[in-house]
């Protein structure tokens, strides 16, 4: 199928947008934790965003993403009505959702986004649930009362203090542990520093700790090797292979290094994006 | 034939070989002896009438001539270009042993190309069967298998994963050797006779191969072998080390060299270092070239002899300026503080036994490494078949569990209505090999879906 329409579209936090997608096959079979690989149009490029929620119901999917870079902002200018050229999915391998006993949830920035459904699906196997999630200030802030219907307590850590503990979610994390012990089984979810500081730290707790890889991926279907990742001394793709890996195995260094491969490019687009719409505002 | 001269040709993505005009056929189509053994055909796997196409063309009837190639060779257009004739047609004309042999892969061209301008005639199909198709992949395999069935009436689905249909036609091959407004037409041609194509649809994830056999009265398996190998030696993770399957799909499926007017971008530095020697690699360098590489050279374990690419676009990459270093291995990829590969470690070889391959097996040689400069390398070791769609039916793989086991003759696999060919039964090979397979596996799915009833 080509050509899917955006139904609906929300503004989460600044810079953070919401889209509710028709996709009926897609909505039939997406499970937490896998992805789609989305292609806006003709000249655009392929990336990887998660599937932040599905209805079977309504046959729709949902984004959420932040605005980083042309295709982001690309997407986030599309409004219902407008389509999305190609979408494919469900990639990737679903998240193990068993029952662990107590598990702690760690969200950060935009990543609260895919942690959701994971949660609601381990909430559904009566996992004792807590979650740390963070932001830089209270206004980015996402899912807040979601997370809250499925996991208490909910700890909340802002980077300038706005809102809950002041810090990193590690603060989060750290509070947790003191205050309540430590969980049998951790999802960590967010930007690759946080995560990889997450992961030492529970490390160190022997805490089984499940990240949710995003490289840099064209195809999505083990394909191009562009999405490899080194854990526990193997090579992985993480669009077949993952998303999710063993936290405590995964080598962060070389993760964000290959990260950083597009950047100059990167830029050099989104800057001609952002330049072109400016004028076209102007006019 | 006209080609593009090389100081110009490495600066664009334009079509590297121009095709005959009308009369260089006709005169071309004359000098074939018509022999009545036909060798060049038994040259050809999937049988098409040589001799007789080109007495066609001979006689000017060039529409003819299409209908006769079209009779068994569904993408002529494409066989035309990349085919390895010198290999299979080519290779058993008697001229050949003049050195002159019939240019049959340039005819062929011709023909294609003449009906695409001039309109193609799609045969009318007969009425429905009622029987339905799944065909999962859009390569070569796929497509023949489709266009096949659907000229036997039955109604076919060609399940695609990716945004666009023709599997390494898109993906893999260079728009200078095979241009995408011809893959289109060809698949336009195909989509005439009734077959329909769904693109992003992932089989094994959007719908398994369970729910096409509960949907479908015949599955057909021709997903190819897209699956890059790696090296395993260190440093393949630095900055700058491509397979040649990212590198070449950013460039021709998502139009990289146009960046950015198209999205996506590569990264090319000024040298590059391909390792492998089959057409995959020397495609990859001179894509290189073409994405302003200043020195592009391509590391090959074995031998020009061992090389298994076609001859024809091994000259053009030379004159290109590729520089081809054979008896090289690569040992180890170096890079910088921040992570960007900037030399490589190799090792000189030299041939040894025979190995299973039925090639000289390549040896190091202690004591010969060297290192070259480089900033960027593409690996392009050869590809293994991506079974995301088949990791739920094992019964399906051979015992290495890497490959599908099929009939060579009919594509039957292990599973009743399931059928399989192309890449992903013989490793990657050739266009032709995987139509070749399509066209078997379609006379027996033809059998197996009358026998139904
Ligand atoms: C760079 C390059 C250059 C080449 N040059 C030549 C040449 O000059 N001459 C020549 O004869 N051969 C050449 N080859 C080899 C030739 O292209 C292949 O042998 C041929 O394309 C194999 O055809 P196929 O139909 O088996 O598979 P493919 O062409 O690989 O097509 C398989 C298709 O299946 C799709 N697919 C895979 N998994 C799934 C799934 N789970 N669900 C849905 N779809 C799926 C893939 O996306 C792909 O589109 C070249 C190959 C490459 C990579
Ligand atoms: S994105 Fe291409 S292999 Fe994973």
């Amino acid at each position: 199928m080509i050509n899917f329409p955006v139904v609906g579209k929300t503004e989460l936090a600044p810079g953070i947008k919401k889209l509710v997608v028709e996709a009926p096959s897609l909505a039939a079979k997406a499970k937490p934790g896998q992805f789609v690989v989305l292609h806006l149009h003709a000249q655009g490029e392929r990336i990887p965003l998660t599937i932040a929620d599905f209805d079977r119901e309504e046959g729709t999917i949902t984004l959420i993403f932040q605005e980083v870079g042309l295709t982001t902002f690309q997407l986030g200018s599309l409004e219902p009505g407008d389509t999305i050229r190609d979408i494919a999915g469900p990639l990737g391998r679903p998240s193990r959702v068993d029952y662990f006993g107590k598990v702690l949830c760690v969200g950060g920035g935009v990543g609260c986004a895919p942690l959701y459904p994971i949660a609601r699906a381990l909430r559904e196997q009566k996992n004792d649930l807590a979650a740390v999630v963070g932001a830089r200030s209270r206004e980015f802030l996402i899912l807040r009362k979601e997370m809250e219907q499925v996991c208490s307590p909910l700890i909340i850590a802002t980077d300038d203090g706005s809102e809950g503990l002041q810090g990193t979610v590690l603060r989060g994390v750290e509070k947790y542990f003191r205050e309540y012990g430590k969980p049998d089984y951790c999802v960590c979810i967010g930007p690759p520093v946080m995560m990889e500081a997450v992961c030492s730290f529970t490390r160190n707790y022997k805490v089984k700790t499940v990240v949710s890889l995003n490289p840099i991926m064209v195809d999505g279907t083990g394909m191009c090797g562009a999405c490899r990742v080194v854990v526990g001394g193997e090579v992985k793709f993480a669009c077949v292979d993952g998303p999710e890996f063993d936290g405590h195995l995964v080598d962060w260094e070389l993760f964000r290094r290959r990260l950083q491969f597009y950047k100059r490019e990167e830029k050099l687009a989104l800057g001609a994006f952002l330049r072109k719409s400016r004028s076209a505002g102007e006019r | 034939m006209a080609i593009l001269d090389p100081t110009m040709r490495i600066r664009t993505f334009d079509e590297v070989t121009l095709g005959y005009t009308s009369d260089q056929a006709k005169r071309e189509a004359a000098r074939c002896r018509g022999c009545s053994q036909a060798p060049c055909r038994r040259g050809c796997p999937i049988g098409v009438d040589i001799p007789g196409f080109i007495s066609l063309v001979k006689e000017g009837k060039f529409r003819e001539a299409a209908q006769r190639l079209r009779e068994r060779n569904t993408l002529p257009a494409v066989c035309g270009r990349v085919c390895p004739q010198d290999r299979n047609c080519e290779k058993h004309c008697v001229l050949a042993k003049k050195g002159a042999p019939i240019a049959i892969g340039r005819l062929e061209r011709f023909v294609a190309d003449w009906e695409r301008e001039h309109g193609m005639t799609v045969p009318p199909t007969p009425g429905s069967t009622g029987k339905r198709v799944a065909v999962v992949g859009s390569g070569p395999a796929g497509l023949t298998v489709a266009a096949a069935l659907a000229r036997k009436g039955h109604s076919v689905t060609v399940f695609e994963a990716l945004h666009a249909p023709g599997g390494v036609l898109s993906y893999g091959i260079p728009q200078f050797r095979l241009p995408k407004e011809v893959v289109a037409a060809e698949i336009d041609y195909v989509c005439a006779l009734g077959v329909k194509i769904e693109l992003n649809t992932p089989i094994g994830k959007l719908y398994s191969l369970r729910d096409l056999r509960r949907e479908y009265d015949a599955v057909f398996l021709g997903t190819g072998a897209g699956l890059p190998r790696l090296l395993g030696i260190p440093g393949e993770h630095l900055n700058g080390v491509y397979t040649a399957n990212e590198f070449l799909t950013r460039v021709n499926l998502m139009k990289a060299y146009l960046f950015p007017e198209y999205a996506t971008p590569v990264r090319v530095g000024k040298r590059v270092a391909v390792i492998g020697g089959g057409n995959v690699a020397v495609d990859a360098a001179r894509v290189a070239v073409r994405l302003g590489a200043e020195e592009v050279v391509v590391l090959y374990r074995r031998t020009l002899v061992e090389m298994p690419v076609r001859a024809e676009e091994y000259r053009f990459a030379c004159r290109e300026g590729v520089f081809f270093r054979f008896l090289v291995a690569p040992l180890e990829f170096r890079g910088d503080a921040e992570g960007w590969v900037r030399e490589v470690l190799c090792t000189r070889c030299e041939l040894g036994e025979v190995d299973e391959s039925g090639r000289r097996r390549p040896v190091p040689v202690p004591g010969s490494e060297f290192t070259i400069p480089i900033d960027t390398v593409i690996v392009a070791i050869g590809q293994e078949p991506n079974i995301l769609a088949l990791a739920e039916v094992s019964e399906l793989l051979t015992p290495s569990g890497r490959f599908v086991g099929a009939d060579p003759e009919t594509g039957a696999t292990p599973v009743p209505g399931v059928f399989a060919g192309g890449d992903l039964v013989t490793g990657a090979a050739t266009v032709i090999q995987a139509m070749t397979a399509g066209r078997r596996a379609a006379k027996a799915i033809d059998r197996y879906l009358s026998e139904l009833e």
